[in-house]
């Protein structure tokens, strides 16, 4: 539309984005769910991302022009391209790409500058989800968030490079690892290898960090990976630790969340005594926090296109006020920081071959985030179905994974960018249509039960060959209806046995080709990539 | 997602007809009713074949647990000795799919109190 | 019968007389449910620990009836009062009449 013209009309300036009126006594910076994006990138934001229950049209259930409505974000502006999906294309090519770990570290120090002490806070979901960082088995990243100085980290994805490799990357971290429910799964205690909460002393304030790992760990990822370790969500423990660290005098508690922001919401309604919550996993980046009783809590995104500064007025052992902003990583407009900028050139340059590899090009905006198949997940799902020879292709409805805009070639690291993964292999097996339906409705009632504590935080599973209706509002058994295998335009016959292939199986000794592997024959024996909208589910209830 | 193994069921298990005569078999058909019985299991099961379970019952004499699911419902019984602290006990047991764990406490005084908690057993598979 | 059964407790060194302590116990056992089928589709035969036992001085703790339910590797935990010091002692019943025990001395201080 006239977005795009009315955005160059705009400029934008690094002062811009970093203006501040540092408020009170402490300052806390919260990064999240990099996903290995060391480099800048386009992430086009959700268009569906549906709330049940009680937050049915809360957000970070709302998307597009209502959200932009609700938060007076002007059409066409800076933050209408860094928070909503319309016109994507269009204001990518204005604003160019976001994010970059040089950039986010300009950020940083920027910060800093103003207030020395401020406490860098990463997330989680951060050594995971690139070519480098799947090849160096996380340490490109550790190494460039290093030189960031992070005050203290909780995890998710990590896990997935497995236990031992987790352990050794976190023991030469230099700040604390956290998260009060990582227990040993053997004798069902609190694991001595991560720290329930770290207390610092900053702006005169005795400050808790209390860390919270992603729960579902081992349901979401495979847990033979991590058999040591249990997980949960341990809100009456997590109780304890926020009046146990109020003993030991802290005035401010903050808890560095990866639980997924509407079970944090939840959490904050169960357990009393937490100042802000700094919300992961599911992606959501919101301009204002959101109040649960006295309780913040602030999104900051996902994949290295936000930097949250929270800046806190502690005083007499309480919180009194609080200023936020949400930074969007402008990459053309904020400086590199040059240290960073070189470590991540270096850490690069051994696989810059392979990195920067055309496979082919696309014609069609590839992205995927969002509660159906995004166009990544369908170029993903009909390479299965081709080079597989399957009915049906299923790809898992993970929140990462970097767009690429109409025109641009398709490289070797963009294909790796949506599909990195210790446990890649794309399988090939027989099920029954009674079957499929089941995985449908299992994944479908992690997404839309309308308990937070039973969701995961994924999105629903991405479908290729066959198309679904779902009722969001019904219950589990219940929401999934008119299977149709599309190829015969025919339903879905509960006994007849179907071929499916898929990807990101959490079963151990999982065979086939690597799903990048599978992409890339496709991407390559395709040219260049068109896809046709996808119309495939019909979605009811919401 | 883990759609590499397909086999075992997902959906809400029917309870098992034997879930119903193994608790006769302990009550001897007494009457049996709620509260006063505390049981702690996940909403969602981490792993189906080990799911952690605890049972408290302050004046039991012993207590039953079942998976109402199962195809073979029996899980433990708890008898509880003279030192007996709390009298409470944890274990990890299988579910076969997602349904509820009873379990069912023999107080001192002969009566019986019962608790249940629904445990979800997924598939898993997708994340942020 | 099953092999490398090994049990292990986790009990505190010392607590006061009187005292309720929480004890641990693992025993490292596949417990084969009898469900199971091998890959020639032949029914595995069931193999479990049935029972299990604490007794503190020769006075009993618990006395739990296990079934093919509990996970591989039955895991136990529960409390115990402790009147005076003494010595603990744990006992695994199997299937095939193997009997595996293990002992653990508390103090009183
Ligand atoms: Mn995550
Ligand atoms: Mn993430």
């Amino acid at each position: 539309g006239n977005w795009a013209r009315l955005a160059a009309q705009q400029s934008l300036t690094q002062d811009q984005l970093l203006d501040f009126d540092t408020f009170g006594n402490v300052t806390l910076i919260h990064i999240t769910d990099l996903h290995a994006q060391l480099k800048p990138i386009y992430f086009r934001e959700p268009e569906i991302n549906l709330g049940v229950g009680e937050v049915a049209g809360k957000v970070p259930h709302i998307t597009g022009a209502d959200f932009r409505k609700l938060y007076g974000i002007e059409d066409g502006s800076p933050s209408h391209y860094a928070l909503t999906y319309n016109d994507f294309t269009a204001l990518a090519k204005t604003y160019g790409r976001v994010g970059g770990l040089d950039r986010c570290a300009t950020v940083i120090n920027s910060i800093r500058a103003a207030r020395p002490d401020a406490l860098l806070l990463d997330g989680g979901d951060t050594w995971h989800g690139s070519y480098t960082c799947y090849h160096t088995e996380g340490q490109d990243v550790v190494d460039a968030m290093s030189l960031l100085k992070p005050d203290a980290m909780t995890f998710h994805w990590e896990f997935t490079l497995g236990s031992d490799r987790v352990r050794e990357l976190v023991d030469g971290l230099g700040f604390p690892a956290l998260g009060q429910n990582i227990f040993d799964a053997e004798w069902d205690e609190p694991s001595e290898d991560f720290a329930p909460y770290q207390m610092f002393e900053r702006g005169g304030t005795k400050i808790a960090v209390i860390g919270q790992a992603f729960p579902y760990m081992p349901i979401a990822n495979p847990g033979w990976m991590f058999p040591e370790y249990s997980f949960g969500i341990r809100d009456q423990r997590m109780q304890e630790m926020v009046d146990e660290v109020r003993a030991q005098g802290a005035e401010l508690v903050v808890c560095l969340s990866h639980n997924g922001f509407d079970v944090d919401r939840k959490m904050a309604s169960r357990v009393s005594g937490i100042d802000v919550i700094l919300a992961g996993h599911t992606h959501d980046a919101l301009p204002e926090p959101v109040l649960v009783g006295e309780t913040i809590i602030v999104a900051s995104g996902s994949n290295g296109k936000f930097i949250s500064r929270v800046d806190l007025d502690v005083r007499d052992g309480r919180m009194m006020g609080f200023r936020h902003k949400l930074i969007p990583i402008f990459a053309d407009v904020i400086e590199p920081d040059a240290e960073v900028a070189a470590n991540i050139d270096a850490s690069r340059a051994p696989f810059e071959a392979e990195l920067t590899e055309v496979i082919g090009k696309t014609d069609s905006l590839l992205y995927r985030r969002g509660n159906f198949n995004g166009t990544w997940d369908d170029l993903i799902c009909d390479a299965l179905i081709s080079e597989r020879d399957a009915d049906i292709a299923m790809s898992p409805g993970v929140r990462w994974g970097p767009s690429v805009l109409p025109g641009q070639d398709i490289t070797r690291e963009d294909i790796f960018n949506v599909t990195s993964m210790t446990y890649g292999k794309a399988y090939r097996s027989e099920m029954t249509g009674e079957f499929i339906h089941t995985i449908m409705e299992d994944v479908g009632d992690n997404l839309f039960n309308t308990d937070p504590y039973y969701q995961q935080g994924g999105d629903m599973v991405r479908i290729g060959g066959m198309g679904y209706r779902i009722d969001v509002s019904k219950p589990m058994g219940s929401r999934i209806s008119e299977m149709t295998l599309l190829k015969t335009g025919e339903l879905i016959d509960p006994s007849k046995t179907y071929v499916v292939a898929g990807w990101a199986s959490v079963n151990e000794g999982t065979e086939g080709p690597q799903i990048w592997d599978v992409v890339e024959n496709h991407v390559r024996r395709q040219g260049t990539i068109s896809l046709t909208p996808n119309t495939s589910v019909k979605v009811t209830g919401a | 997602l883990s759609a590499g193994a397909a086999t075992a069921a997902f959906l809400p298990m029917q309870v098992n007809a034997a879930a119903d005569d193994a608790i006769a078999a302990f009550t001897g058909g007494a009457e049996v009713t709620d509260g006063g019985v505390d049981l702690v299991a996940p909403e969602i099961a981490e792993n189906g074949n080990t799911v952690p379970i605890e049972v408290s019952a302050e004046g039991a004499a012993s207590i039953m647990l079942i998976a109402s699911g199962n195809p073979t419902p029996g899980v433990a019984t708890f008898n509880f000795g003279k030192l007996a602290g709390a009298h409470t006990a944890s274990t990890r047991i299988r579910l076969a799919g997602t349904q509820d764990v009873v379990a069912i406490a023999k107080m001192a005084d002969g009566s019986f109190k019962r608790a249940s908690a629904n445990v979800k057993v997924t598939i898993g598979g997708c994340g942020g | 019968m099953a092999d490398n059964v090994k049990p292990r407790v986790k009990v505190p060194r010392s607590a006061s007389a009187g005292e309720s302590v929480l004890l641990k116990t693992l025993i490292s056992h596949p417990m084969e449910s009898g469900q199971r089928k091998d890959s020639d589709g032949n029914p595995i035969p069931r193999s479990i620990i049935n029972r299990f036992t604490c007794d503190f001085n020769g006075e009993n703790v618990i006395d739990a009836t296990l079934e093919p339910a509990v996970s591989t590797n039955p895991f136990i935990e529960f409390e115990a009062v402790v009147p005076e010091a003494g010595e603990f002692v744990f006992t695994w019943y199997d299937d095939d009449g193997s009997v595996y025990t293990d002992t653990k001395a508390i103090a009183v201080s």
